[in-house]
């Protein structure tokens, strides 16, 4: 029977990688991904993995040398933050064009300018087209789960992408949490050792990282599109096998009681915790609150989205980023992309909330869904907002 | 006829036959920098991994689905050749003390540009030689940003006309002078550095294999003739190599533990004018212009002299400091 | 020239742009480029090896009786074995 352990989020999303038998790992320091480098430093020095552990001199390098070491068929891990993920983005789409299994951890964190180590989601979000495998934690079992099962998903001889598991900086990594590890030998069932698809070795050569002319460029993008589409069964299988192994359930896209819901908050990450809590708030009030809750966000679950809103009339998208100059926040527009063609589609609400740290707590879910209501009601077209901005 | 070129003359029948780029590549006629990787590999042998920056000898190379290297080869980016390197090394070295793959020797080996050394990419390679991995680093120095169109880079001598230090009516071309980085590897405790140039090919060849044989960071900086960048004769790359060193311009040396000692010695000096001369990128420079850079040729080499004379090496230095008692 | 399936199918496409087949470039004959190419009097030639060190392509190599010959389906005629070799062995001659 394992042993529950109340510990940080980011100190156990690092235990889960050391269950993982990496061989390698690349970190480059930054608020609020430390812990999570500090302590895997502290598994390495003390024996417990046997890993080379890469100091780098910046994300640059830190996605860069855990590339390397990726394609000589080690197992790799890294992390980062906001301004660190933005410093990677050059060879984020490159990691995956070239179908390098990398698995990082992002501590999410917003984006300069201005400078800012709190949550928001601004940094994942503006790594949306790189070919990566996207995924949101909401508390520290996920965080463990996750972590786990991203390097099975990124492994796996369909997908052989890069994945990511998002984790609310601060409001997450730093949040001591009741958390499960599990048994080591189960572990090592669940993920064997890698077989690379080809490795850098003068035993077999192989030239990595050609360069691509116009006649053949396009069928390289669909075949990467395709693979990422594709690694959505692999996710769901992952899943599966995990409920199986140790029996903690995962889905695409989880609902919380929007069986009868009239109106449904749409969450990422540790958001939906707070958010379940006004949803139990204002049914007390009498509202047919419901929650929908994005885990896999590339690829986008087009499908399971729209079972899982069910006959709900009205989304109130939790965006905890914005879309300068465009329709509001990210999510919104995903939604709204995957609503498109839909008979009497649900009316969309968008609310960018949350940035730069500010908190969202369960009254505040509860301000934006009355807000909702009332203009639902009224039959008004609204716009996205800023909740809570000042002026 | 000095007597290095004799030597030359009648060793190279000893060098290593097997070709570690194949011909069918895409590099200009007369490339230089081609027949510096060609070299370098003959050196390196077929136990390594070269990770490769973008740039000329990447897109030569590497066109989809063609590939002219005979060795494990990896191209990510421009900048990040020094880490991706690194990390090749970190993961082999792991695998291998894992038994997940054979227990062989391969070394490591980042090669770039003088762009993708001296400009974006000196974090990197400072990040990787300040780690110390078991690595070699190449830089195929042809002076500019050959690839893009023969744009400026640190590179770049002073005097050149690139496209963007173009001579002008009130421009001379670069106003700078050439970054030194193989100075820079010494300072970073590097155990070996050497200067090389195809244009000595056995002397290459030999600072190579010495470099494989380092259990921890070495640099080569190979000094490559570009006729398409320099405007020169296609015929005459090998003999404006030949020219740079015995114009003093592009000294051949070696600094083992901090030990410097010039390799090729150049017994007569010949002036800078007869290596400028064969070049359109210089032909618009100014007498006074080319005695400026005569003067600072002597200058440099005089300070490379000075280090050949007095530095000793590291493990040699006994200054009794009287606090080890 | 063994004929290559080209151009491929977006499944063809080897995943990564992973080339297996290490110095496949040799399909590419870049003889085609050059405007002359390099002549050998094997009377003045001294053995030395220098012009099969000095080229860029690699393209030289030694015949049956040690002397040396360009591949012309490689040589692009830069011309640096001619102008390399000391006895005057090598004669650049116009292509056409």
């Amino acid at each position: 029977m394992a042993k529950r352990v109340g510990m940080e989020v980011a100190i156990a999303a690092s235990e889960a990688v050391a269950l993982c038998n990496i061989d390698m790992a690349a970190v480059y320091p930054i608020t609020p991904q430390s812990h999570i480098a500090e302590h895997l430093s502290d598994i390495v020095a003390d024996g417990r993995i046997d890993a080379e552990f890469v100091t780098v001199e910046s994300e640059h390098s830190a996605i860069s040398c855990v590339a390397g070491a990726c394609a000589t068929g080690a197992r790799v891990y890294t992390a980062t933050s906001s301004q660190g993920l933005m410093l990677m983005h050059e060879i984020l789409p490159i990691v995956s064009a070239m179908r390098l299994p990398v698995v990082m951890g992002i501590a999410n964190r917003a984006v300069s300018g201005p400078l800012n180590i709190l949550n928001d989601h601004t940094d994942i979000m503006s790594q949306r087209d790189c070919g990566w495998v996207v995924l949101f934690v909401e508390n520290g079992q996920e965080a463990v789960d996750l972590t786990i099962q991203s390097f099975k998903i990124a492994e796996n001889k369909d997908v052989m992408l890069p994945t990511c598991v998002n984790i609310d900086g601060f409001q997450l990594t730093h949040m001591v949490e009741p958390v499960e590890f599990p048994d080591q030998k189960l572990v090592n069932k669940f993920l064997p050792p890698r077989k690379p698809y080809a490795t850098l070795h003068p035993d077999k050569p192989v030239t990595m990282g050609t360069f691509a002319m116009g006649d053949i460029f396009p069928e390289v993008m669909k075949a990467k599109d395709e693979a990422l589409k594709g690694a959505k069964k692999v996710v769901l299988d992952v899943f599966a096998e995990w409920k199986k192994l140790f029996g903690r359930e995962y889905k695409l896209v989880e609902t919380y009681k929007t069986e009868d819901a009239e109106c449904v908050f749409v969450t990422m990450g540790s958001m939906g915790e707070t958010a379940e809590v006004a949803v139990n708030e204002l049914r007390k009030a009498g509202v047919a609150a419901g929650l929908v809750k994005i885990r896999l966000w590339r690829p986008f679950p087009f499908e399971e989205f729209r079972a899982a809103i069910g006959k709900a009339k009205l989304l109130m998208v939790m965006d905890r980023a914005i879309v300068h100059g465009g329709m509001g926040g990210p999510v919104s527009v995903e939604i709204k992309s995957a609503l498109y063609g839909e008979k009497n589609p649900p009316a969309v609400h968008d609310y960018i909330m949350g940035l730069g740290g500010r908190d969202v707590a369960v009254d505040d879910f509860e301000a934006m869904a009355k807000k909702s209501l009332e203009a639902y009601r009224k039959g008004v077209e609204k716009d996205y907002e800023f909740y809570g901005v000042r002026g | 006829m000095s007597l290095i070129q004799n030597f030359d003359l009648y060793a190279p029948k000893l060098v290593d036959r097997k070709e570690y780029l194949c011909s069918g590549h895409r590099a200009c006629q007369g490339c230089g920098e081609v027949l510096g990787v060609r070299l370098v590999c003959k050196g390196l042998g077929e136990d390594v991994v070269i990770a490769n920056a973008t740039g000329c000898m990447e897109i030569v190379s590497s066109m989809y689905p063609f590939t002219a290297w005979e060795v494990p080869w990896i191209h990510v980016a421009f900048e990040n050749a020094a880490a991706v390197a690194s990390g090749v090394e970190a993961g082999l070295k792991a695998l291998r003390r894992k038994g997940k793959i054979a227990d062989r020797d391969v070394k490591v080996v980042g090669m770039a540009g003088d762009g993708g050394t001296m400009d974006i990419g000196l974090q990197a390679l400072s990040g990787a030689m300040e780690r110390g991995h078991d690595m070699m680093f190449v830089c195929f120095d042809n002076e500019a940003y050959m690839n893009t169109g023969i744009q400026r880079s640190s590179g770049t001598p002073m005097g050149a006309s690139t496209t963007t230090s173009p001579a002008g009516k009130v421009s001379m071309g670069q106003k700078t002078w050439k970054k030194n980085v193989a100075e820079i590897m010494v300072a970073h405790n590097v155990p070996y550095v050497a200067t090389v140039c195809p244009s000595y090919p056995l002397d290459l060849i030999r600072k190579v294999e010495k470099a494989k044989k380092v259990k921890g960071p070495s640099y080569i900086h190979c000094f490559t003739v570009c006729p398409t960048g320099w405007r020169s004769a296609s015929e005459l790359t090998i003999a404006l190599g030949r020219l740079a060193v015995e114009t003093l311009i592009f000294p051949l040396y070696e600094v083992e533990d901090g030990k410097y000692r010039i390799t090729v010695d150049v017994e007569n000096p010949r002036p800078v004018e007869d290596y400028l001369k064969h070049q359109g990128r210089f032909r618009h420079l100014t007498p006074d212009q080319t005695k400026l850079i005569q003067e600072r040729v002597y200058q440099e080499y005089n300070k490379l002299l000075d280090k050949v004379e007095n530095l000793q090496a590291w493990s040699d230095l006994k200054y009794d400091l009287g606090m080890l008692d | 020239m063994k004929k290559r399936k080209w151009p491929e199918t977006w499944q063809e496409v080897s995943p990564g742009c992973i080339v297996a087949a290490p110095a496949n470039a040799r399909e590419y004959l870049t003889g085609s480029w050059k405007a002359q190419h390099p002549v050998w009097d094997d009377g003045k030639c001294i053995k030395c090896g220098l012009c099969y060190i000095f080229c860029p392509e690699g393209c030289i190599r030694e015949t049956e009786k040690g002397f040396f010959a360009a591949d012309l389906d490689y040589c692009k005629g830069c011309g640096i074995c001619a102008h390399e070799c000391w006895p005057g062995a090598i004669t650049m001659v116009q292509e056409g």
